[in-house]
């Protein structure tokens, strides 16, 4: 049997103190051991962004990094994003523009523009495709996606938000 | 938004607004109505949602991550598979050796395909209808032989998957390889080996249709061009891959399984007849489908593994495929060869086609449906759009050692579309007349109809000159064209590529039913009024992010006249919705919206009754508004449907003896008077070519589109979109690659490219709405025709932007290796 590590990290707001194995992807422990099913396994290596998760502020692939590597780390899934209302807006923004069909790649799309709502607030509509290039969406053609993500930064900029907030 | 309206009613088209959310400015999208374009009549009595862009059903729960796909679901007991495949194009299974994996932690059992075989019959996947067709018993993992690289031959089930991975590492399977049949050109040869010796031939279809005087025409025209075109093998990566999950019940004998389904009765026909089990004991059900496409609607070897595994093991086991394996298992589509001419006159006259594919399929038919429907429909397809009346083709569909090929997102028309506007475009070159005259010119009149095409084919009624009208408007061609002439000046070269087309939708049982398939060309809705005021509504077409829940609830909210939010939706499982056929060739909306329509309607008209008994007055004399029984003539309301539903369902001593509220109703519809309702529209892409590295850069692309009756505008809008995209896909990056022993060396996500949003241009849609008359809803499919269009627009616009050049490339995946060699650079 393979050797089990103890991991401490706080996933969404919850201290975590799990035994994983160290092979073991963070977004497999994330899915199968806490039960949160909103980040998504598309191509487990690394390409397609279903599995994006947020570790201690930075976006990561979920499939390429592993659950011990989050050690003391602060971790944020779609569902602590969704639950805190950081990106209420931008999800909104996703619904109005129906930017989103089976919905598979949505929250890997989210935290990928989460962080370029932060990183790029004067972003333009050519830096937003560059930007969520490394995210995969069969569905939309991402017309859609590239026009919930403009709306979301215009309206951030018309209401002078800081970033974040 | 479109540029038509179907009602007077103003209601908002924000998407609901009562969801709080920032005020944003609407992107100016509105192009110049076309003075042809006149609002439809309301369809329903209390018409507010049919015709709008609200809000779907499902969208909230999925940015929020809250959707349940199948591989959320954990069951108890639950084991998982993996599958070994066949590490080689063709091989014989000479021994297995699973003494090692059997005894590695947590395997629960290792089986072969001699031990499901003895549960699970094999199929032959042919249709009555395509004479001549012929393929081999085929069965859900290998016996003897394997023949494609990936097709699965061992299954490996364990506690977990991790588990089942680490055994599969060791376990051992003797191969001795036999000659592949890789080359589709040389299938038929005498020298090449027969992958079926008892079939004779490598042959699976053939197809010779010869119409009006084609050599006569030719002979005749003062321009003839030919070209061969080529499209690259592609396939469908779902980002959420095959998946189900099957749970044997041994003790009821009953079978359920949770599968990423597109038609799951379908599925439920097929499992209770290869497993011998009454259609009783076996239920399908689809939670949230990752996209679909086509690829998760045929009947994989392994999805019946599965199935033969969990009755094996009496315990639910999962199966999903990772990314790899999708590559190699999941169908493949659309390569095709295909030798073709056009005959003009120089008065701009299209005299005639004639056309020779060759399509190579895999080692099987892929089962149900066969994989002679995409070649055919190249056949049906070609030259589509325009009057000519003289046209020849020939088909053949061989069999290859490569991963088995089926109907996937356009089935052939991207194909057959890609060929007439090729050959359109180059004689209108040939004659020197402007591409978007000589389709003008050519295309059949919008008063024409119905009409039949060149190839047989019945068009109820299509709208190619409004949609011409309509583009030209959209995309400023003059201007365009003045910029592109003044940018080559110069030395930046773009170019302008169109592409007419029709689709096939709304699918007659001429489809499949015909042919021997048990596979459902009608759809029914069950509609309920709870005691509540609220409407249950049961649907046979499920949802795989289209937004069939979003238009159904729609037309129910319409037909009985309540609000949008007082309707539910239960669909996607096979022992609770009405039998029906499900999402394919683009039927959710045509089939599915018009039985739901006709479910509301007769709800509505039940509703009613039950109001004149409980007001003691005439049914004639009311009418529903707003969630009310009112009165049609003031339209005053008399009775809330919660108190109608509150007598109905517990004061049934108040009513009369001799009446029973009905407030259930099912109403069933099937397209009947087409073999299939057609559609049109219109394509437009604009591009940049850089001549020193072969590089495209996706400029601008446009759409027209008329399916009927739009019901969603924004959804609709969205379908063509993403169809679009998936069409550039395969015009400019996608292909499975493969060496000359058959193996594809780009299966993973690193290597086989697909678009990601930097390359992908904007894309503007318009809509012209010609309503099919075969139904009340008159709304025909928009699901396929993005992916029929894009291929030929992008191939089109990158040899206008080479013409300067005297280039031309008409190999897809136009890649840059192979524009510089059309340029003679490499």
């Amino acid at each position: 049997m393979a050797s089990f590590h103890t991991l401490h990290v706080e996933v969404n707001g919850q201290p975590q103190k799990r035994s994983v194995q160290p092979r073991q992807h963070l977004v497999d422990f994330i899915r199968n051991e806490l039960g949160l099913k909103g980040s998504h396994l598309g191509c487990e290596h690394g390409v397609c962004g279903a599995c994006t998760v947020e570790v201690d502020g930075r976006i990561v692939r979920g499939c390429l990094t592993l659950a011990v590597q989050t050690q003391g780390c602060k971790v944020r899934t779609i569902e602590g994003l969704s639950e805190d209302g950081d990106v209420r807006d931008l999800q909104e923004a996703f619904i109005r523009n129906n930017a989103l069909q089976c919905g598979f790649c949505t929250p890997g799309m989210v935290m990928a523009a989460k962080e370029l709502l932060e990183a790029k607030p004067d972003a333009s509509r050519e830096e937003v495709r560059e930007w969520m290039s490394g995210n995969f969406c069969r569905c939309t053609g991402y017309h859609a996606i590239v026009d919930a993500i403009c709306e979301t930064l215009a309206e951030r900029a018309r209401k002078g938000q800081k970033v974040g907030a | 938004m479109n540029t038509t309206t179907l009602h007077p009613t103003s209601t908002s088209m924000a998407a609901n607004p009562t969801q709080a959310g920032p005020e944003v400015e609407e992107r100016p999208k509105v192009h110049p109505a076309d003075p042809g374009d006149k609002p439809l009549h309301p369809v329903t009595e209390d018409p507010r949602y049919i015709g709008k862009s609200v809000e779907r059903p499902s969208a909230r729960k999925l940015v929020q991550g809250q959707g349940t796909y199948i591989d959320d679901i954990e069951l108890p007991r639950m084991a998982h598979v993996v599958y070994w495949r066949s590490p080689v194009a063709h091989c014989r299974i000479k021994r297995i050796d699973a003494s090692a994996a059997r005894g590695m932690p947590g395997v629960v059992l290792v089986a072969d395909g001699h031990d499901i075989a003895k549960i699970c019959k094999p199929w032959v996947a042919v249709l009555g209808h395509l004479a001549g067709m012929k393929s081999a018993p085929q069965y859900p993992l290998a016996l003897e032989r394997a023949c494609w690289q990936g097709e699965p031959v061992v299954a490996i089930v364990a506690e977990t998957r991790e588990q089942a991975e680490d055994a599969l590492q060791v376990l051992h399977v003797d191969i001795e390889e036999l000659e592949p049949v890789v080359d589709m050109e040389t299938a038929l040869d005498a020298a090449t080996p027969l992958i079926h010796p008892e079939l004779g031939d490598n042959l699976c279809f053939a197809r010779d249709l010869n119409v009006g005087e084609v050599d006569d025409a030719f002979a005749r025209a003062d321009a003839v061009v030919e070209t061969t075109f080529e499209f690259g093998r592609h396939t469908g990566v779902t980002l959420e891959p095959r998946c189900q999950i099957a749970e044997w019940n041994s003790a009821d004998q009953k079978l359920t399984v949770y599968h990423s389904f597109q038609a799951p009765h379908m599925m439920q026909d097929l499992y209770a007849r290869q497993f011998d089990l009454p259609e009783s004991q076996v239920r399908v059900v689809c939670k949230e489908v990752g996209g679909s496409f086509g690829i998760k609607v045929h009947a994989y070897p392994d999805d019946f593994a599965t199935v033969a595994l969990s009755m094996m093991c009496k315990r639910p086991v999962k199966f999903v495929a990772d990314r790899i394996e999708s590559f190699i298992s999941d169908i493949h589509a659309r390569h095709h060869r295909v030798k073709a001419r056009i005959a003009a006159s120089k008065s701009g006259e299209i005299l005639a086609f004639e056309m020779d594919d060759l399509t190579g399929i895999g080692p099987y038919s892929m089962f149900p449906r066969t994989s002679a429907i995409e070649g055919n429909q190249v056949v049906n397809l070609v030259g589509g759009p325009y009057k000519h009346k003289n046209y020849r083709a020939q088909l053949k569909v061989v069999f290859q050692n490569k991963t088995p090929t089926c109907q996937y997102r356009g089935v052939g028309h991207p194909i057959a579309c890609a060929v007439t506007e090729g050959l359109v475009d180059q004689a209108a070159r040939a004659i020197g007349m402007d591409p978007l005259e000589f389709r003008r010119k050519n295309v059949i009149p919008d008063d024409a109809y119905p009409a039949t095409g060149a190839s047989g084919i019945k068009l109820e009624v299509l709208s190619h000159q409004a949609c011409l009208r309509k583009i030209e408007q959209m995309m400023d061609y003059p201007k365009l064209k003045a910029e592109i002439e003044a940018l080559r000046e110069m030395g930046i070269y773009r170019g302008i590529g169109f592409a007419a087309l029709i689709e096939l939708t709304n699918p007659s049982a001429a489809f499949y039913g015909v042919g021997g398939a048990r596979i459902a060309s009608q759809d029914g809705c069950t509609m309920r009024l709870d005691p509540s005021g609220a409407i249950s509504v049961s649907v046979s077409v499920g949802e795989q992010g289209q937004g069939n829940d979003g238009i159904y609830r729609q037309i129910a909210a319409d037909a009985v006249g309540v609000d949008l939010e007082k309707v539910r939706l239960v669909l996607s499982d096979t022992d609770v919705t009405p039998y029906g056929g499900g999402t394919w060739a683009s039927r959710g909306a045509g089939v599915g919206g018009e039985a739901v329509l006709l479910a509301g309607q007769a709800l509505r008209a039940n509703i009613v009754k039950v109001a004149a008994v409980i007001l003691k007055r005439d049914a004639a004399e009311l009418a529903i508004r707003r969630g009310q029984v009112v009165d049609a003539q003031t339209l005053a309301p008399v009775l809330d449907m919660a108190e109608l539903g509150r007598v109905a369902y517990f004061r049934s001593d108040t009513l009369p003896k001799d009446f029973t509220p009905e407030l259930m109703v099912t109403r069933h519809y099937a397209q009947r008077d087409f073999p299939f309702i057609f559609t049109n529209g219109v394509q437009a892409s604009y591009v940049e070519v850089d001549p020193d590295t072969g590089f495209v850069k996706l400029l601008k692309h446009w759409a027209v589109e008329d399916c009927g009756r739009v019901i969603n505008p924004k959804l609709v809008d969205e379908q063509i979109r993403g169809a679009i995209v998936q069409g550039i896909g395969g015009a400019l990056l996608e292909e499975c690659l493969y060496d000359e022993r058959g193996l594809m060396i780009n299966a993973s996500m690193a290597d086989y490219l697909v678009p990601m949003s930097g390359e992908m241009p904007d894309i503007d849609v318009a809509h012209v709405q010609t309503p099919t008359r075969s139904s009340q809803l008159g709304a025909k499919g928009a699901g396929e025709a993005g992916t029929a269009g894009a291929p030929a627009a992008v191939m089109n616009a990158i040899n206008d932007a080479l013409s300067p050049f005297q280039a031309q490339c008409w190999s897809q995946p136009l890649t840059p290796e192979k524009i510089l060699r059309a340029l003679g650079k490499v």
